[in-house]
């Protein structure tokens, strides 16, 4: 005979003002099976668990049922707490009569019924418990990290700090990512490659760092602690091993006219090239888009001149699986395509460029030497308007993003500080609709472009800019001053919206991982979990989680590497008992369930059993791997003959809940 | 119409624990109003879903029962809301072919961020069903309940 405690929390008043919760304590006490009800104000206080586990011994409880608030906030704290008094963690329901019941619900009778139902329907489930253990598996001791950008390369290094393999995949020909386009950092100033490029050497020096460059996931299976990953690492056409970067085929390749992706095509490389002076790996690649020499086979200069040896015309692209055990999402992001906001003339005059133009325009290796020069003429400019939130804040989500990209604030204050200092004959203007500083010493540094640098702030939006005469005709409002304002100016720097990286996408596809509508990866909990992904075993690092700026990307792929860390010295992990079980004696082993698993956590042996007249009978039975099997319960439906059945969610525990809440 | 007025039809409903659940929770946390007939079942993934639960929610006197999962191409589970969608197909002509009218079941596709979704959707369901009245009780003549 099941002997079943309930215990109904108030929740202080979240429950308690909405439900009676004494009165579900007494109906509930009625219940067959039910041996002890009481009610509580905080089950999940300490006191309220010791009074759980007091329960538990007093009247030798077999089952245990919680009305409380939702499983997914304190099925974990329970399952500990009756495990505390000898109870297996799993003779546990929880009644969700906060989230479900109470809070969506006002009128006490109605909430008071429902909870009543909800606590029998869970009463109903827990007879039909069994008791499971959770089994073990290994974690493979090595760390994945998808980009390698700041956030990617902070959390390897961290991980490796920590004595731990860690390989970094690239897409592009070296690490760095964005920030080694940037110029200056804010609020401090200092120039960006000087404190990105000793990391970047840092990664590639140290021994438990692989950086695996030009390279793409391609395939990812597996589960936390055991993935394994297939890697596509892209032919460059250059032996890695052999070249060392003197960049002598850089300057002697005859294609001269690639945009240069670096410089974001403001002006040409060679179809040989290494991306920059700091790169690493420091190993030219060729772009097979314009090498002569692979598209026609007419040239081979750069095997001519190569004194290593590196070129290989005939390389292939590479396929590397490896196994791991945690893999972490640092695939960055990258500003929007403004070709949905041509008011700003971006595609009609060279000298309206976005911010990261801007960037590479006042930077020291950027086209022009760090020398601001219209990109149309080549001359100084004089007027420049800045406009801010292109693209962030917009009301519907068909022209720009909906949401604050967060750093544009305060890169345009950079901007418009760094010109004025550089050049104090330039009048600057930034129009904006609300100027958001928060951080350290971060508003400081706004006022100070405002008071000290003299920068024109400008409450409004540019309605519209016309290229005119050599000049930009810049129609904006001014809604402080409640004017309309006309500027001619030379330079427009549009602050475009930044967005996940397009990767992004199909890469949660391969890793299962969730996203938001704006393809954003979502956290496991928005406040108390920012740095996993809902997915066990996926970590998120950096602006593929939301837009960020460089010091919270480095505190946040710092926090990545440190659970990493935490799941990678365990030797196992506790696996989900709730897997698949087969019924040997009803499975006919007919490969239905095989086919819908889509971890291949099912396989056949055979199996004696006894037959008619003392005979044997060997028969292909299903087996279901405890560890591998995530117990989705896809294969349960799927078995023609009920064999399969799934623990903790079994046929019989749901259709009893179906019978309660029914009655 | 005045049985309609007074019958508050039972309704159960599916959620997967990883989408539709905690869009259930969201809800609740954002306080978003649907009515209490709603009765929720926690199932790990929308494809734990057997049809013939749906049955013995009808056989047990449910007046509409609904599945509630990852939209597709986010299953926690990579491809379990394709099963219970085609499953669902199925079971539907099955339940047309037994005269149980088609909108007494329905699929939606909720995720966790959408609660607002979630309380709409219960509401709308609950109206539907209350316009419907009460559900013919299908029998189990396997073991006969009194």
């Amino acid at each position: 005979m099941q002997r079943i405690g309930v215990f109904v929390c108030w929740c202080g008043s979240n429950i308690a003002a909405t439900v009676d919760v004494e009165t579900v304590a007494q109906t509930l006490a009625k219940e067959p099976g039910v041996v002890f009800s009481t009610d509580y104000q905080y089950m999940c206080s300490q006191a309220g668990q010791e009074l759980i586990q007091e329960a538990i011994r007093e009247h030798r409880l077999t089952g245990v049922v919680i009305c409380s608030c939702s499983p997914r906030m304190h099925e974990a704290t329970f399952r500990k707490t009756v495990e505390k008094a000898g109870l297996n963690p799993y003779l546990l329901e929880i009644a969700n009569i906060r989230e479900q019941c109470s809070w969506i619900h006002k009128d006490k009778l109605t909430a008071t019924q429902k909870a009543v139902i909800l606590g029998r329907a869970a009463i109903a489930k827990v007879q039909l418990n069994a008791p499971l253990t959770a089994g073990k598996s290994p974690v493979t001791k090595r760390a994945l990290v998808i980009g390698g950008g700041i956030a990617g390369i902070q959390t390897a290094l961290d991980i490796a700090e920590a004595g731990f393999p860690v390989d970094i995949v690239e897409k592009k020909p070296t690490i760095g990512g964005k920030m080694t386009q940037i110029d200056k950092t804010f609020p401090t100033l200092d120039c960006a490659a000087c404190i990105l490029t000793p990391k970047m050497v840092d990664a590639s020096q140290n021994e438990n760092i692989d950086i695996i460059s030009y390279a793409q996931v391609e395939k990812v299976q597996g589960f936390v602690g055991n993935f394994s990953v297939t890697i596509r690492k892209k032919a460059r056409y250059v032996d890695e091993h052999k070249c060392t970067g003197c960049g002598l085929c850089t300057e002697k390749c005859p294609q001269k006219k690639v945009p240069n992706e670096f410089n974001l095509g403001l002006d040409n490389r060679r179809a040989i090239y290494i991306p920059f002076a700091q790169a690493v790996p420091k190993v030219a690649t060729i772009d097979p888009n314009y090498c002569a020499m692979l598209k026609s086979g007419k040239c081979g200069v750069c095997a001519k001149v190569c004194t290593a040896g590196a070129i290989d015309y005939k390389q292939q692209d590479q396929l590397i699986t490896r196994e791991y055990g945690a893999i972490v999402v640092a695939t960055g992001f990258e500003p929007i395509q403004l070709d949905k906001f041509d008011e700003f003339a971006y595609s009609q005059s060279p000298d309206v460029v976005t911010s990261l133009e801007f960037e590479r325009l006042m930077n020291a290796a950027g086209p022009t030497g760090g020398t601001l020069l219209r990109p149309s003429d080549g001359k100084h400019p004089h007027t420049l308007v800045f406009v801010q939130c292109v693209g962030s804040r917009c009301d519907g989500a068909e022209k720009g993003k909906s949401y604050c990209s967060k750093i544009c604030c305060m890169y345009t204050a950079k901007h418009a500080m760094l010109t004025r200092e550089k050049y104090p004959d330039t009048e600057v203007y930034v129009f904006y609709i609300d100027v958001r500083t928060p951080g350290k010493n971060f508003d400081e540094f706004y006022r100070r472009a405002v008071e000290e640098y003299g920068v024109h702030y400008i409450k409004g939006m540019v309605g519209k800019v016309t290229p005119q005469d050599g000049k930009l005709k810049v129609q904006a409002s001014d809604l402080l001053g409640g004017r309309q304002l006309r500027i001619d100016a030379d330079m427009v720097i549009l602050a475009a919206a930044i967005e996940p990286d397009k990767t992004a996408r199909p890469l949660a596809t391969m890793l299962t991982a969730s996203m938001d509508t704006n393809d954003f990866f979502t956290e496991a909990h928005p406040k108390l979990r920012p740095v996993e992904s809902p997915t066990a075993g996926i970590f998120l690092s950096g602006a593929c989680q939301g837009p960020k700026d460089i010091p919270e990307t480095v505190a946040q792929a710092s926090a990545a590497a440190a659970k990493v860390i935490g799941l990678l010295v365990k030797d196992s992990l506790t696996c989900n008992p709730c897997t698949a079980k087969p019924d040997e004696l009803m499975c006919n082993g007919c490969s239905s369930c095989e086919k819908v698993c889509p971890y291949g956590a099912i396989t056949y042996v055979d199996k004696s059993f006894r037959g008619p007249n003392r005979t044997t009978l060997i028969r292909r039975v299903a087996q279901v791997n405890p560890a591998v099997c995530q117990g989705c319960g896809a294969c349960t439906v799927a078995c023609p003959s009920g064999a399969m059945d799934l623990l903790g969610f079994s046929n019989q525990q749901i259709l009893a809940e179906v019978d309660a809440i029914c009655r | 119409m005045q049985v309609n007025e007074t019958f508050t039809p039972t309704i159960v409903a599916f959620c997967c624990n990883w989408c539709s659940y905690a869009g259930a929770d969201l809800s609740g946390t954002n306080r978003l109003q649907y009515p209490a007939n709603v009765k929720i079942i926690r199932i790990p993934c929308s494809c734990r879903l057997n049809p013939m639960f749906i049955l013995r929610a009808f056989q047990r006197g449910a007046d509409g029962v609904i599945l509630c999962g990852c939209h597709p191409g986010d299953c926690h589970y990579t491809t379990g809301n394709y099963y219970a969608r085609r499953r669902m197909t199925l079971l539907f002509s099955l339940l047309d072919f037994m005269g149980i009218e088609r909108e007494r079941t329905r699929v939606e596709w909720v995720s966790a961020a959408e609660g607002a979704k979630f309380a709409a959707t219960m509401n709308d369901f609950t109206q539907t069903i209350t316009r419907l009245g009460p559900n013919r009780r299908l029998e189990d003549l396997r073991c006969k309940v009194e």
